[in-house]
């Protein structure tokens, strides 16, 4: 299984309150106060990597961090610090600034959640799916045209649709063009963040289908952002999930919906409606911890946990693996399934 | 059967002019809901479910007109009724929680307030008293603090926190029956359930009819105890929760179920459902607006559908349902069945 | 599965954008009133000093202050010049004014303000701080200012109506691009390769052009007014250039004296092109914004 993304010890903060120019840091000197401002710590020390080929997903609610650290891996943002490599080569290096004109600005791609917002409401779908093959594979003219066509073919988008705008579309034909758009230039990465969040059941289940048959047809690895933990069950090999800016646990999808082993991942995974079953009671209370300056020694889940202990804020537990698992809880041992084997 | 139902809505047609036509968006809905029950609508974009909210609210756009139909909540038709009918009976006997909370409260005016304002039009409660049973209220939907949060405007808690507030204004005056249109769309679904497990417990509480408005069936397979599905503006199956789906009827029900990925194994066992919906500016739309997608389609789909007897259990209107699972090559109705 | 059959089929895009033209216009039939107006004036502007039936500027001091007949549709004016002439001729120059001032406005304004949206920082400061200095000053005193400094030409009228309105188009092409900003489909630029001037002028302008376009049919009405309230005071254009304030300020003294067409006509001129060109401020917007074709 060859790396494809390395992702080590990122991490995104954001000052808040006040200015960060150089008058407004004089002015809070002047005043007595602490230069610096506090910080709101999206992103903490996230590590993980994403193998050629696999499908992982990435899971947690909003406040997370999970929308930030995408936009970072897919250099739309700078990290305040961390890696990201791609292959070989150390993508945190160039600003995200100059990054759109990068010669390695096609090996990633995103595909956005309401793709009514992500495609200019002037363009057309044409002219959508053209843009990237433009300015990144520099094609013009026949060829251009050709491409588009065979890319909104696989995606299955009939050709009479790339003339409309997007608000000539359905909900569903907009998500392809937004998918078309994002694979017309081959990346090896493709991060979707929440692509059928806002479709209709029915249609989601001809995207999602489509997104399967995409990977198996060009071997992509991808990276699924979702709330949705039915649908990265169904989609994802591996998941991780991310509480308050930290990775609370990862594994294989099917052993972490089936035996979670993090608290939150338990009360995630019993809140999830199912048809059949009226709900276990496991429920979380209260409002999550202020993901501002937080005190490192205590675990951001402490307070909501059900459990909850001083071994819980004094140290913030690691993340810790154990097999294919990795946890970050105190008491994950507690929580392991009682065979030899763990899955 | 235990009584009056709390709604009855009796052949509800509704239409919308719009300047590229008008669109049918309801025709001949209906079902009841009885005393104390949860009933999930269910249905896709475009299914009508939320127009079947507004138009027995009585707060349709002003573009929609219906056209035919009633609403009987114990004896008032709410679509026959004068505005001070309905002003009196929204809010004290019928109440509605919208999607999106934070344009549903009132963002000048602290929250307290705005439970106050229900209890004192509707609640008989004084000006002076109403101050306390707004915090109590805060507190009976789970708001910590309720004291403090009381003077509190909407823009300063989060989304689930406006919902619980919403709530509370909806059930300040202990109402006979919610409408909940897609209440926890969203939000976190942590959240979510926290936010259904109380209306649920505040529902049992005072004895209050829910209508649960929302496209997600395996929410409410969980949350309610009979499901009516629409589609493109009619109602195409009705029956208790465990019956739809061991046993489905409608070719569309079906077709719902096996697209809803809760208890898929696989992304293979998803189906999408085929064709799409129906124009419904068309004049021409078939008796049965699903019939032009539908794999069963017979001749006999050209017919109006047939008129569901009012109490049965188990409505289907199909010309052609699937085969009922629950019955076992036993002929319908024998003398000698005990 | 396709759902074709749910949307139209559409046409070529200048097809489409003639029948939605034909739509908006015939809808509202105000609108269409007021682009009729336009047509009219612009035609006036274009070919009415070939066709009017004297030389405006051609005194005649025995025909002095006839009132409108036959052979002077509008009357004459202090010196015997044909009124209707003037006034038609005026059209062209008052035109002028109009389309130059906006277009200049335009591009000053909305593409400062574009960028301090976008790029925020000093940028947005500065735009910002010029902004608020313009707006400092009541705004005709300063038109009135400028003018005097730089002197009474047609040009720095056209540049005394464009700072004057330079702050508003700042600032709503600078809401405009800062909620663009972190738009998805900014982002998706991002990602397909364009740089950031690029996003700018290819994406976030031609959104922000409609709605700056109902300001500036608004603004050609205000630039008339203010070339006209500056020739009133004797700041604007020189006699005996036609022009309608110039008309109106000349004839003023006249009404007095009970000759009311020499300032009645000018004057009704300048209300009817004013009050076209606010009409068509929304048609224009409804015409030029995707989002509400069919």
């Amino acid at each position: 299984m060859t790396v494809l993304l390395d992702v080590a010890e990122a991490s995104k903060l954001f000052p808040t309150g006040g200015g960060a120019g150089a008058w407004s840091r004089f002015q809070r000197r002047f005043s007595g106060g602490p230069e610096s401002l506090p910080k709101v710590y999206a992103v903490d020390n996230v590590s993980f990597s994403i193998a050629k080929g696999e499908t992982v997903g990435l899971v947690g609610e909003s406040g997370c961090g999970k929308s930030t650290l995408v936009r970072a891996l897919t250099r739309l943002i700078d990290l305040s610090q961390g890696s990201v490599k791609l292959g070989t080569r150390e993508l945190a290096l160039k600003p995200a600034r100059v990054f759109a004109r990068d010669r390695d600005r096609a090996r990633i791609q995103m595909v956005f959640q309401d793709a009514g917002e992500s495609v200019n409401p002037r363009f057309t779908a044409f002219a959508a799916i053209a843009d990237p093959l433009r300015r990144l594979r520099k094609l013009r003219g026949k060829t251009l045209k050709e491409r588009v066509e065979t890319v909104a073919i696989q995606c299955g988008l009939p050709l009479q649709l790339l003339t409309r705008f997007p608000h000539q579309l359905s909900g569903g034909q907009r998500a392809r063009v937004g998918i078309a758009r994002a694979i017309a230039v081959e990346p090896e990465l493709l991060v979707l963040d929440e692509p059928t969040a806002a479709l209709d059941v029915s249609v989601q289940v001809v995207v999602l289908q489509l997104l399967q048959r995409l990977k198996q047809e060009f071997g992509m690895s991808y990276l699924f952002v979702s709330h949705d933990l039915s649908v990265v069950r169904l989609l994802c090999d591996r998941v991780l999930v991310m509480y308050l800016g930290k990775i609370v646990e990862a594994g294989p999808a099917a052993a972490v919906f089936e035996h979670p082993l993090h608290p939150y991942t338990q009360a995630l995974v019993a809140a999830v409606p199912r048809r059949h079953e009226t709900g276990n009671r496991l429920r979380l209370i209260g409002e999550p911890r202020s993901p501002i300056d937080p005190d490192p020694n205590v675990c951001r889940f402490y307070g909501r946990c059900p459990q909850g202990t001083d071994a819980c804020k004094t140290t913030m537990p690691a993340l810790r693996r154990f097999g294919a698992r990795e946890v970050a809880c105190h008491f994950a041992e507690g929580f392991l399934p009682q065979t030899n084997t763990v899955s | 059967m235990m009584g009056a139902p709390a709604l009855s809505v009796e052949g509800l047609s509704v239409e919308f002019r719009t300047r590229s036509g008008v669109v049918r968006a309801l025709d001949n809905v209906s079902f009841s809901v009885a005393k104390g029950e949860t009933v999930a609508l269910v249905g896709e974009s475009g299914s009508g479910k939320s127009v079947t909210a507004y138009a027995v609210m009585g707060i349709l756009d002003p573009a929609g007109r219906i056209g035919a139909g009633r609403a009987m909540l114990g004896d008032l038709d709410l679509v026959a009724a004068t505005p001070k009918e309905l002003a009196n009976v929204r809010g004290r006997s019928i109440a509605m929680i919208f999607q999106n909370p934070r344009t549903a409260l009132n963002p000048i005016r602290p929250v307290g307030k705005q439970i106050g304002d229900v209890l004192m039009r509707h609640g008989h409660v004084s000006r002076r008293a109403a101050p306390a049973h707004a915090v109590e209220m805060l507190r009976a939907v789970g708001i910590t603090d309720p004291a403090r949060r009381a003077k509190a405007y909407p823009f300063e808690m989060s989304g689930g926190m406006c919902q619980r507030i919403m709530i509370a204004i909806a059930l300040a005056a202990k109402p006979s029956l919610l409408i909940a249109d897609e209440p926890t769309t969203g939000l976190d679904v942590t959240t979510q359930a926290v936010i259904m497990d109380l209306i649920n417990d505040l529902a049992k509480e005072l004895g209050m009819a829910t209508i649960f408005i929302t496209h997600d069936l395996a929410l409410a397979g969980q949350r309610s105890a009979r499901i009516v599905v629409m589609h493109a503006g009619h109602v195409v199956e009705n029956a208790p929760t465990a019956d739809l789906f061991a046993n489905p009827r409608h070719p569309y029900t079906a077709e719902l179920i096996a697209a809803t990925p809760d208890t898929a194994a696989s992304l293979d066992e998803l189906a999408a459902i085929p064709g799409s919906l129906p124009d419904l500016r068309r004049t021409d739309l078939p008796p049965c607006r699903y019939s032009e997608r539908c794999p069963r389609k017979i001749a006999g789909c050209a017919q109006p559908l047939p008129h569901a007897p009012p109490d049965a259990a188990h409505i289907a209107a199909c010309w052609n349902p699937l085969p009922d699972r629950t019955q076992r090559a036993m002929p319908a109705a024998t003398v000698s069945a005990a | 599965m396709t759902d074709i059959a749910a949307t139209p089929r559409p046409e070529s895009s200048l097809v489409a954008l003639l029948r939605h033209a034909r739509y908006v216009i015939g809808e509202n039939p105000v609108t269409g009133f007021a682009f009729a107006l336009f047509v009219l004036i612009a035609l006036a502007a274009v070919f009415g000093p070939h066709l009017v039936p004297y030389d405006p500027l051609a005194s005649d001091t025995v025909e002095s202050l006839k009132p409108p007949s036959l052979h002077h549709w509008f009357g004459t004016d202090q010196l015997g010049r044909d009124i209707f002439s003037r006034v038609v001729v005026a059209t062209r120059l008052d035109f002028f004014i109009a389309v130059a001032s906006v277009a200049l406005v335009f591009l000053m304004g909305g593409l400062a303000g574009v960028a301090a949206g976008f790029y925020g920082g000093w940028t947005d400061r500065i735009v910002g701080r010029i902004a608020d200095t313009i707006m400092a000053f009541p705004l005709f005193v300063l038109a009135m200012g400028i003018v005097a400094a730089l002197g009474n030409t047609v040009q720095n009228i056209i540049i005394a109506t464009a700072i004057v309105n330079f702050p508003l188009y700042a600032r709503i092409a600078r809401a405009e691009a800062n909620i663009r900003r972190d738009a998805g489909f900014v982002e998706a630029a991002r990602l397909s390769g364009n740089a950031d001037w690029r996003i700018l002028a290819l994406q976030i302008l031609p959104n922000v052009f409609p709605i700056l376009v109902v300001q500036m049919s608004l603004t050609m009405g205000y630039a008339i007014l203010n070339a006209a309230g500056l020739s009133f005071i004797g700041l604007g254009v020189r006699p005996p250039t036609p022009e309608w304030g110039i008309m109106v300020a000349e004839g003023a003294q006249f009404i007095v004296s009970g000759e009311w067409w020499n300032a009645f006509f000018p004057g009704a001129a300048l209300m009817v092109a004013v009050f076209c060109f606010n009409l068509l401020g929304d048609g224009l917007r409804d015409l030029v914004d995707p989002r509400r074709r069919t």
